[in-house]
């Protein structure tokens, strides 16, 4: 075929700040989620500095209070500020979200890496177990874990965590067997390549982008997860505050019309699972276009 | 045949994770720190009743042999005990899996109905007015907790408007179930003509049903949504309308034609999605089943019933995901004809 | 007499996040009744943006940003969209590369011409059908019956080549837009489609608009070329006279990187790239990549002038040294 012989085509350019603006300027919803995000964590963080009461203070004396000016969510059956409540349990929802996928990342990340470096047996054993554990629906495996390593709030992350492993694991693994393919591609490169360098100069910038946006896309799950356990009774138990745990105590207060102790806790719960959500969305559109697909 | 190739491979990769569930199930059962024969035993188990109960269990022979011992176990059914209601768990379980089934099919049937055309809708008329309902309702849906939206329903609906029955199980108060044909109440009292007990259970159904239905009808839409966006930019999409092909042809006939293939691979997770939520919403509604046996169990430390779900919800997802496949390796053309 | 098919001042642009792209910058086109015409030019240059925009099929994020296209003395544009519908298929046809993926994959290929039968043509399932075995005996198609049924996976890639131009002749275009139709396809099956394009325009006395990268297949059936470069057209002529005596830079360039078995010449690569089509220069773009590229050419554009009998050239430099040739 006698085809135009076109010099190769000029090297892409990185993305000038004006382009990086315009990307985030088109995505005003996921910045702003990513702004809600950063104000919860520091209300999180700073709870003592900013909650109205102590979140254990009882007042036997404003009982299943409804909105109002001293209390802005009302109060519960002891008297406790229910913003306040709000406020601390932000601290255990966000750490214990952040916490199992954290680890989850941590731990599939490095599992994926080796199960794909090696490759063989190991993978295909990896691949069947990966199967198997993605075979239970996440929730119902979470709830599994923790009924059976008993209640508390470590057990909660951990099972959380377990749940979301074969995720990461997949993803790190297809990137390192995509490398490895490079590598054994290129002759001269293949003899004496030690593998910490593959997986820094390779391996990491291809998977930190889609990392990334699982993560975060996953925190939000997490919550869900750990909150939906804690309202059926596993992991973190009343008089705690957590936000399904207190979703859970405003439910038996619906039928006297307490309507403000269900409504809040579950309220932040969306919101801030919401949040999670666009910045997924909005981290995906702006790290890799390519990744985009379709929004 | 390209059909049987592709079902003898799809067979064969069931075994092992089915084994892999098992295994799973069992470590969760006899691996984890607590003694299972002190449970069963009771908190007033004698040294020797203990030693009893272990040896009973099989709790002192070794960890091969207790896993044989599970899944053998397993294909008589026999899966242990319920120490809150005495009888074995397996029993319960079919006297109490009509009703997790009926609140499934129902939810699935509202995710469907409304959550398939939501998503056609939303991109067939991409950026629209629509479109951003449809993208904030898919968004929001699937940050919205289960129990959450139980519990929002109930309050408006039962107690604002007094337009639905308190959450308290499938039947209203004095009620008879019909006679049981299927165990599900609606489709029973249908085929035996009994009015009062179809009104009672499609009012007792339809909270549950649509605070499940809609924790699902989320992601389907989404899922809907971005397939037939991305069918709608094939090379094929584009020759048809280069061949001037009328608008309705190219996407309700074409592009869904094309898209209803990866919808019934959705359907598969969609049950996933419908077993998790399962659990939740049957505790915020007491709806007698499966999901509720289990989460009471929990209450009593009673970890037969809840295992057993676990396990349970494990096999029917592999099922149905097999289902699935073989649903769609029948239904796309490129795989049942090579 | 009038043309077929008449561009006048094309410009097609894109947005993007980094600004528009400028892929047709005011181009000029003419195609006569039955002639085929060759629309060559390297990826980017804009030539399948043109066929698109012939099919008034331009969507976001491109659009027409000026320009007409009259075809067959009607300017497309007035049309509403019902009856640009009724001309997309019926008197302009395309062919599209990577036949496979062009057609639908869930419906027997048989089916996909019949209906274009039954909706343009008005004819029943039963007179589409007879038709449709018609046309696949027509682009040679063995055992068409029992392939009518089969899906587009089943078929090899130069048979669904030839089932698109069936749908594509279904209803005997005036105009087919042919765009890279051979590229994917083997050598040899190439040269059977070329050969069945050319045969069946002969015969139906459709025009073509045949669009390649490709100067060889550009040789074997085109009466007249017509040269793109980065959106621009730069040279149009009759094609022995385009390969004999090219007359703009660009073109000639082309035409001695062509590999000749009868001459031991080395094949010399154009110099550059195509330029960026985001911040183009304001006059000719081939600018950064020529030999005679003079101040003039830099800042404003060479207009098309006609150089010889239908030979049609826009280039300053060219027109200087004509004179002294």
């Amino acid at each position: 075929m006698s085809t135009l012989p076109i010099a190769p085509p000029a090297a892409p350019v990185s993305a000038p700040p004006s382009l990086v603006w315009r990307r985030i300027r088109r995505n005003p919803l996921s910045f702003t989620a990513l702004c809600v995000i950063v104000g919860i964590a520091l209300i999180a963080l700073f709870a003592p500095l900013v909650a109205p009461y102590p979140p254990d203070a009882t007042d036997a004396g404003s009982t299943l209070q409804s909105v109002s000016w001293q209390h802005w969510l009302g109060t519960d059956l002891y008297g406790r500020d229910q913003l306040s409540r709000i406020i601390y349990a932000a601290r255990v929802d966000l750490s214990v979200a952040f916490a199992a996928t954290a680890a989850a990342v941590a731990v599939g990340a490095l599992l994926g890496a080796v199960v794909g470096y090696r490759g063989g047996w190991v993978d295909n054993v990896a691949m069947r177990a990966v199967d198997s554990v993605m075979a239970f629906p996440a929730f119902v495996l979470a709830m599994g874990i923790t009924a059976a390593m008993g209640n508390s709030t470590g057990n909660v992350a951990l099972a959380i965590s377990i749940t979301q492993i074969p995720a990461y694991l997949r993803l790190i693994r297809g990137e390192m067997m995509r490398v490895r393919e490079m590598e054994y591609a290129d002759a001269a490169r293949t003899v004496g390549n030690p593998a910490w360098r593959i997986v820094l100069i390779h391996l990491l910038p291809n998977c930190l982008p889609p990392l990334i946006v699982q993560a975060t896309l996953a925190m939000g799950f997490a919550l869900l997860t750990m909150a939906s356990l804690s309202f059926i009774g596993l992991g973190i138990q009343p008089p705690q505050s957590e936000w399904g745990v207190m979703t859970a105590e405003g439910a038996s207060q619906i039928v006297t019309g307490e309507w403000w102790l269900f409504l809040f806790p579950g309220l932040a719960i969306m919101i801030t699972v919401l949040a999670f959500n666009l910045v997924g969305d909005g981290l995906r559109d702006f790290l890799d276009p390519r990744m985009r697909g379709i929004r | 045949m390209g059909f049987l190739n592709y079902l003898v491979r799809r067979l064969a990769l069931v075994l092992p994770t089915l084994f892999g569930v098992s295994l799973i199930c069992f470590f969760l059962t006899y691996m984890l720190p607590g003694n299972p024969a002190m449970v069963k035993a009771g908190p007033f188990a004698t040294a020797e009743h203990l030693a009893e109960m272990e040896h009973q269990m099989g709790l002192d022979r070794s960890v091969p042999e207790q896993y044989f011992r599970y899944v053998t176990g397993l294909f008589h059914g026999d899966l242990g005990e319920s120490s809150s209601t005495g009888r074995p768990v397996s029993q319960d379980f079919i006297q109490r899996l009509p009703a997790t089934l009926e609140l499934n099919l129902a939810a699935l049937l509202i995710a469907i109905v409304i959550g398939i055309p939501l998503g056609v809708l939303s991109a067939v008329h991409r950026d629209t007015f629509i479109d951003h309902v449809g993208r904030v309702v898919g968004i929001t849906g699937v940050a919205m907790p289960s129990f959450w939206t139980g519990l929002l329903f109930v309050y408006v609906f039962f107690y604002l408007l007094n337009l639905a029955p308190p959450p308290l199980g499938r039947l209203g108060s004095g009620i008879t179930p019909p006679t049981h044909i299927t165990g599900l109440y609606v489709v029973d009292s249908l085929m035996t003509g009994n009015w009062i007990a179809l009104r009672s259970s499609l009012y007792q159904l339809m909270l549950p049903a649509a605070t499940l239905g809609i924790s699902v009808m989320a992601p389907v839409a989404r899922m809907v949504r971005s397939t037939m966006l991305e069918i709608l930019e094939s090379d094929y999409i584009k020759a048809a309308w280069a061949a001037g092909l009328p608008r309705h042809t190219v996407i309700y006939g074409d592009a869904l034609r094309n898209a209803m293939i990866p919808v019934i691979t959705i359907l598969g997770i969609v049950f996933g999605f419908l077993m998790a939520g399962n659990a939740v919403v049957e505790s915020v509604f007491a709806w007698p089943g499966i999901g509720n046996y289990a989460v009471t169990a929990l209450m009593t430390k009673d970890s037969g019933p809840i295992q057993s779900f676990v396990l349970f919800v494990a096999l029917m997802y592999v099922a149905v995901n097999l289902l699935v496949d073989l649903a769609y390796g029948l239904a796309d053309p490129r795989i049942r004809l090579r | 007499m009038i043309e077929l098919l008449e561009i006048r001042d094309l410009a097609v642009q894109f947005e993007s996040d980094a600004g528009d792209i400028k892929a047709v910058d005011h181009i000029n086109l003419t195609i006569r009744r039955g002639e085929v015409v060759g629309l060559v030019g390297e990826s980017g240059s804009g030539k399948s943006v043109t066929s698109v925009a012939i099919l008034r099929l331009i969507r976001r994020p491109g659009r027409v940003t000026s320009g007409t296209i009259t075809f067959d003395g009607v300017d497309l544009a007035s049309l509403t969209e019902e009856e640009m519908r009724q001309v997309r298929g019926a008197k302009i046809a395309l062919v599209s590369q990577s036949p496979r993926t062009a057609l639908n994959p869930v419906i027997p290929v048989g089916r996909q011409i019949s209906r274009l039968f039954q909706l343009h043509a008005g004819l029943s399932a039963e007179q589409a059908k007879k038709r449709m075995l018609e046309m696949l005996a027509l682009v040679r198609i063995p055992d068409a019956e029992k392939r009518a049924k089969q899906y587009a996976h089943q078929l090899s890639g130069g048979m669904c080549q030839r089932v698109m131009i069936g749908m594509a002749l279904a209803t005997s275009p005036q105009l087919l837009l042919a765009d890279e139709p051979t590229t994917g396809l083997d050598v040899s099956i190439a040269a059977k489609i070329l050969d069945l394009l050319r045969e069946l325009g002969a015969r139906t006395g459709a025009a073509i608009l045949f669009i390649t990268h490709d100067l060889g297949v550009v040789a074997e059936i085109c009466d007249r070329v017509v040269v793109m470069h980065a959106g621009q057209v730069v040279e149009s002529a009759p094609v022995r006279t385009l390969f004999n005596n090219p007359a703009h830079p660009y073109t000639r360039a082309l035409v001695r990187s062509i590999p000749r078995i009868d001459r031991d010449v080395a094949m010399e690569p154009i110099p550059g790239s195509v330029p960026s089509l985001l911040n183009p220069p304001s006059g000719c773009r081939y600018v950064e990549r020529c030999d005679w590229a003079s101040e003039r050419c830099r800042q404003s554009r060479p207009p098309l002038n006609e150089v010889a009998a239908d030979h049609l050239v826009a280039c300053y430099g060219y027109e200087e040294r004509r004179g002294a040739c």
